[in-house]
């Protein structure tokens, strides 16, 4: 579904390369976590996929399912169901967020050819979209993650993903700043998604979030490269064990 | 002494003398009237219109922008549908009172019979030698409405009073609102490319609430000059909410003199400033007493070759204790060749008070448009939800959801035309 091939890049305008020579494959009904050291490239990675302008792809190549997503904007890799829950979601004033999930789920129905959702079924495809996270259906009459606690913020991505039901799934740090309670309910949400025709992409600090999103594979990202990649059990050892022998080994 | 003597009239300053000795025969008014309107044509011939030299003109220099009084548009103005359901409506058409209701509780006069009767002459003094809307205004002021709001009522519905004009149109609104009323005003200026001045003097007594609309959204080519002059009682509260959505040249001015304890006054402002249009939004506000509240907060988007200005001048007096007054600008520029002037001025002559300032002038935040379009909005889209929601946040803190949902559509039409 995903297939990365020595990619570079850099932050746009500069000559700081975060991103050297990146190789990685994800396969249809996979769930593939990504680790690594703060300052690896994680989130520029899925800032990356997801098509944000602020980086500049200098070589290789990003394919998904077979077509380069390279010269896509964002709302085009969104509609062809690439998904981004942000580890800092964006707080806008103004916009609610009610209106900004009918807009997007539209936007995205239009551009496959589809119909507008008729009111009555967004409300209620909604509704149960947000009991199913314990999320206030009054919370979404608020504008969009603003004065949203940090936990709510996170599980209101979840829900984003939910209704838009994505193909590839990238979490970024969906677990910082969670509670216990509330990262179960948010990896329930995740594993309600998961599928043969689906892919996720955990981006993570530490084991914590794998014992409840297990992983098919995980892969080490050092320095803007994938240095290891091995099961769930290569998270286990890092957790125990630190960085420190896997990066020697890889040096 | 006449400083002037021999300076060059412009077109329009001369287009303006015309103008009166062309309709003074048949303007209402009493001899004191005549003497107020003679006094005002003096004061316009020997000052001319204000330049950028006069501090209060400095970004709206009317000589220069003012090539021309507008001929108007053809033919006759058409009243429009109110803007909230159920409100009464007055109406005003090619600058004479046709009529309507305000509701129970409010005694309409119309401002022609106040003139002929010589008991509206002592309101046509101008507020100082800057005061030119008001000049013009006293010159061919022909009619407007008196409303006077009884102590207590509560109005259950908004009075919606319309300025429709095509052709040129000098108005007044007088509104006295008595104690402890309740009540929300809409000025609404509607209709073509009119030369308009529009003056509206409002007293808000003791523990009175009262919200005044001022909408204008006249056409592409209209002069517009308002001026609004409002005096808020002890414990009263007075919401001044301004939309500008047309016009060629506008200048909205908004004098307010918080005089009684325990008072609150809110200005909200809404400049859409787009094509070649020059909006401006004046205010100047008193603190006179202590304990006493104002917020300030405008909103503006630019486009095309628009200008847009706001200056906001808050005074403190002597004594003013526990004045607590926040002023806020903010702009969206949406084109490389669009301006925003804004000016911020503070005097405070107490010790005991809370003042501050903001203004901001950027672009749609791109990491918002990201966030976005990364849901699957494209880019036009996304980008719009963002500037209406940058003027919206401003309209949602209107408490009538009828009229937030009014003034949101004519954002929205705005925004597909000009954005």
């Amino acid at each position: 579904m995903l297939e990365i091939r020595n990619l570079h890049a850099r932050i746009a305008g500069t000559e700081t390369e975060i991103i050297r020579g990146l190789n990685l494959t994800v396969k249809a009904g996979e769930v593939a976590a990504i680790m690594g050291p703060n300052g690896s490239g994680k989130s520029t990675l899925s800032y990356i996929l997801a098509g944000r302008s602020d980086y500049e792809v200098t070589e290789g190549e990003i394919l998904y399912n077979g077509e380069s997503i390279l010269e896509m904007d964002p709302a085009e890799r969104a509609s062809k169901g690439i998904f981004l829950a942000f580890q800092y979601p964006m707080e806008i004033p103004g916009v609610a967020t009610l209106e900004f999930l009918k807009v997007a789920m539209n936007a995205q129905r239009k551009a496959r050819g589809e119909e507008e959702m008729k009111i009555s079924d967004f409300i209620r495809t909604v509704k149960e979209a947000a009991a199913s996270l314990e999320i206030d259906f009054n919370m979404l009459k608020r504008p969009l993650n603003v004065g949203f606690s940090g936990g709510e913020k996170k599980r209101a991505e979840i829900l984003q993903m939910k209704l838009l039901q994505p193909k590839l799934c990238i979490l970024d740090e969906t677990d910082s700043g969670l509670d216990i309670d509330a990262l179960k309910i948010v990896a329930d949400g995740v594993n309600s998604l998961r599928s043969p025709d689906r892919a996720v992409l955990v981006i993570t600090h530490y084991q914590r979030l794998l014992d409840h999103i297990v992983p098919d594979t995980v892969h080490v990202l050092y320095k803007g490269q994938v240095i290891k990649s091995g099961d769930k059990s290569l998270a286990l050892h890092l957790e125990e064990n630190g960085y420190a022998d896997v990066i020697e080994e890889a040096a | 002494m006449n400083i002037h003597a021999g300076r060059m009239q412009t077109a329009a300053e001369t287009a303006l003398t015309e103008l009166y000795v062309a309709k003074m025969g048949a303007l209402p008014g009493n001899p004191d009237v005549a003497a107020a309107r003679d006094l005002a044509v003096d004061a316009l011939k020997t000052l001319g219109l204000p330049t950028r030299r006069i501090e209060s003109w400095h970004y709206t220099d009317l000589r220069l922008l003012l090539r021309a009084i507008p001929a108007g548009s053809e033919g006759q103005s058409e009243l429009v549908k109110a803007l909230v359901k159920g409100a009464s409506v007055l109406t005003l058409e090619e600058g004479n009172a046709t009529g309507g209701n305000a509701g129970a509780g409010v005694t309409v006069t119309r401002i022609a019979a106040k003139l002929e009767d010589g008991s509206f002459a002592k309101a046509l003094v101008a507020r100082g030698t800057d005061d030119a809307i008001g000049q013009i205004n006293t010159a061919l002021v022909s009619d407007g409405y008196h409303l006077d709001i009884a102590d207590g009522t509560e109005a259950t519905s908004p009075i919606e009073v319309q300025f429709a004009a095509d052709q040129d149109s000098h108005t007044r609104l007088a509104i006295k609102a008595g104690k402890g009323a309740k009540a929300t005003i809409i000025e609404r200026h509607t209709g073509g490319d009119a030369f308009v001045s529009a003056v509206t003097h409002l007293t808000v007594d003791d523990g009175a609430e009262i919200t005044l609309i001022v909408d204008q959204e006249r056409g592409p080519s209209a002069v517009h000059l308002g001026q609004l002059n409002a005096w808020v009682g002890k414990d009263a509260k007075l919401i001044v909410f301004v939309m500008n959505s047309g016009g060629k040249l506008v200048r909205q001015e908004v004098h307010v003199a918080v005089k009684g304890e325990g008072s609150d006054f809110k200005l909200r402002g809404i400049n859409l400033v787009g094509g070649d249009a020059h909006i401006d939004v004046t205010m100047t506000l008193t603190h006179e007493v202590p304990n006493t509240t104002s917020t300030e907060v405008i909103r503006n988007v630019v486009t095309g070759r628009g200008h847009g200005v706001f200056q906001g001048q808050i005074k403190v007096f002597p004594g003013a204790q526990k004045t607590d007054a926040k002023m806020a600008c903010n702009t969206l520029l949406l084109s490389d060749e669009g301006e925003f002037s804004t000016k911020p001025e503070l005097e405070i002559f107490a010790d005991d008070v809370q003042c501050g300032h903001g203004a901001t002038v950027r672009e749609v935040e791109p990491q918002h448009l990201f966030y976005l379009m990364a849901r699957g909005i494209p880019e036009a889209v996304a980008r719009g939800l963002l500037v209406k929601a940058f003027v919206a946040e401003i309209i949602e803190e209107l408490e009538d959801e009828a009229l937030v949902e009014a003034l949101e559509e004519r954002l929205q039409d705005w925004l597909e035309a000009n954005a």
